[in-house]
């Protein structure tokens, strides 16, 4: 079976960009501790970083879907 | 060869045409229509030569015209009509010079029983999969906003994977797309269809799956228009996009899908997200979560000042120092992050169960914490 390479390895984009609203509208909350303020200032950091990295490295990925005789799938590169 | 018919002005022997100019500019004239019609009529004395062209003339009450049909578009059209049918043909007017005869050269001929016969299986399957609730707004799924993973079911020539790979490469290129490749029309289409979708349902992690052709003619469609391709779309597990470009009909995927688009384009489009709205996002995120911590940072510095007022020895004496440029500091602190607040020189004491220390209390003679600096931390004990 081919892997899911985008969906399964991480978490979903929606998923990233629904934790970091929910960071800012914590942090806009004001009622946060500092060790958690500086926790979720941390973490919103990292996950901005990585989503604007998701977001701008990629390049558009076509792939065919072949079914093997026994019925194995099989992914190949399509130039698109 | 350049006369035109001279339609306005009043002939005369001098200006003498022959037989072949006025040939000519009749076969102008008629052949200047540049779209093909679709015509109906009744067929009568339909020839097939050797050659494999057919001739026929095609009547109504009153009048009656000349037609052919040559080889390859017969050869796809089947068997001659019997004299009597009625059908639609497409045509474009035409003149036989050689015979001075008006005429119709036909690519395509339907017998209008069998136009009949698949608007009445049409409606059937309707009426079959509505019965079901296979069209029931409130099987409708969302799309997903952000699809990482999209399923394209589609024929591997033609023209809607090109599209589709283009404005997704241009939205959304950080997405993968995965060519389920299917016969679309002719013989085998649908079996082929209802593979292709099941095959959807066994690859994992697909967001959305798009189902779809470029632009055909109506007869082109049928199998989006089938039962078992309806119920396989209705079976896959993630959300759908029909997009079967026909600009006028609409195929019973459309109405099965949980979306429809008229294009595999208009697909593509719905189916993911600009990259740079996703962007804009992003960076609004960046700015509320600086501003975020400007009121934190406030507290913060309040904090740490009144920690340096509790703690003894050495540590209060370097700390008392700064303590009135924090107060006099928290004012501009503005989206300055907690850790840029330690590298002005400020430290947080963590205990060593990782609690920030904060009152005086919590400090208990020679235990041992860990002061928290801007580039890391280092062992302390509390000496009185």
């Amino acid at each position: 079976m081919p892997r899911a390479q985008n969906s399964a390895d991480t978490a979903p984009l929606a998923t990233e960009l629904a934790r970091l609203e929910e960071i800012v509208r914590k942090l806009e909350a004001e009622d946060l501790e500092l060790d958690e303020a500086l926790r979720l200032f941390e973490e919103g950091v990292s996950r901005l970083r990585s989503a604007r990295e998701r977001l701008s490295a990629a390049e558009l990925k076509v792939q065919a879907v072949l079914e093997e005789a026994g019925g194995d799938l099989r992914l190949a590169d399509l130039d698109g | 060869m350049t006369a035109s018919l001279p339609l306005t002005i009043p002939s005369t022997t001098d200006d003498v045409w022959s037989v072949s100019q006025l040939s000519a500019s009749v076969k102008r004239l008629l052949e200047g229509h540049p779209m093909p019609l679709w015509v109906r009529g009744e067929v009568v004395q339909c020839k097939v030569w050797s050659s494999g062209h057919w001739y026929f003339t095609l009547r109504d009450k009153k009048t009656q015209v000349r037609c052919c049909l040559f080889g390859l578009n017969a050869a796809r059209a089947g068997k001659p009509p019997a004299d009597g049918t009625e059908v639609y043909v497409l045509g474009r007017p035409g003149l036989y010079e050689e015979k001075g005869e008006f005429q119709l050269v036909v690519s395509r001929i339907l017998p209008t029983s069998a136009v009949g016969m698949k608007q009445q299986e049409l409606e059937r399957v309707k009426a079959l999969l509505q019965q079901d609730g296979l069209f029931d707004p409130a099987r409708k799924r969302r799309l997903p906003s952000y699809a990482s993973t999209i399923a394209l079911v589609t024929s591997r020539d033609g023209a809607a994977v090109h599209d589709v790979v283009t404005v997704t490469r241009k939205r959304w290129p950080c997405a993968r797309l995965l060519v389920v490749a299917a016969k679309v029309q002719g013989e085998g289409a649908v079996e082929d269809l209802v593979r292709a979708l099941r095959l959807v349902n066994r690859l994992p992690g697909v967001d959305l799956c798009i189902v779809g052709r470029g632009g055909g003619a109506r007869e082109d469609l049928a199998a989006f228009n089938s039962e078992a391709v309806c119920r396989a779309l209705a079976a896959v597990r993630v959300p759908t996009i029909s997009a079967v470009g026909h600009e006028i009909d609409i195929s019973l995927t459309d109405l099965v899908a949980d979306v429809r688009a008229a294009t595999p384009s208009a697909a593509a489009e719905l189916a993911v997200a600009d990259r740079r709205d996703v962007l804009r996002l992003i960076d609004d995120l960046s700015v509320r979560l600086a501003s975020g911590l400007t009121g934190r940072t406030r507290l913060v510095a309040e904090r740490l000042a009144r920690a340096a007022d509790r703690l003894h020895g050495r540590a209060e004496a370097a700390l008392d120092l700064r303590r009135n440029q924090v107060e006099r500091l928290a004012a501009q602190l503005e989206a300055l992050s907690p850790l840029k607040v330690l590298g002005r020189g400020y430290a947080v004491p963590i205990a060593p169960d990782g609690r920030v220390l904060k009152r005086q209390a919590e400090f208990v003679r020679d235990e041992r914490f860990q002061l928290r600096v801007v580039d890391g931390t280092i062992d302390a004990r509390v000496e009185s």
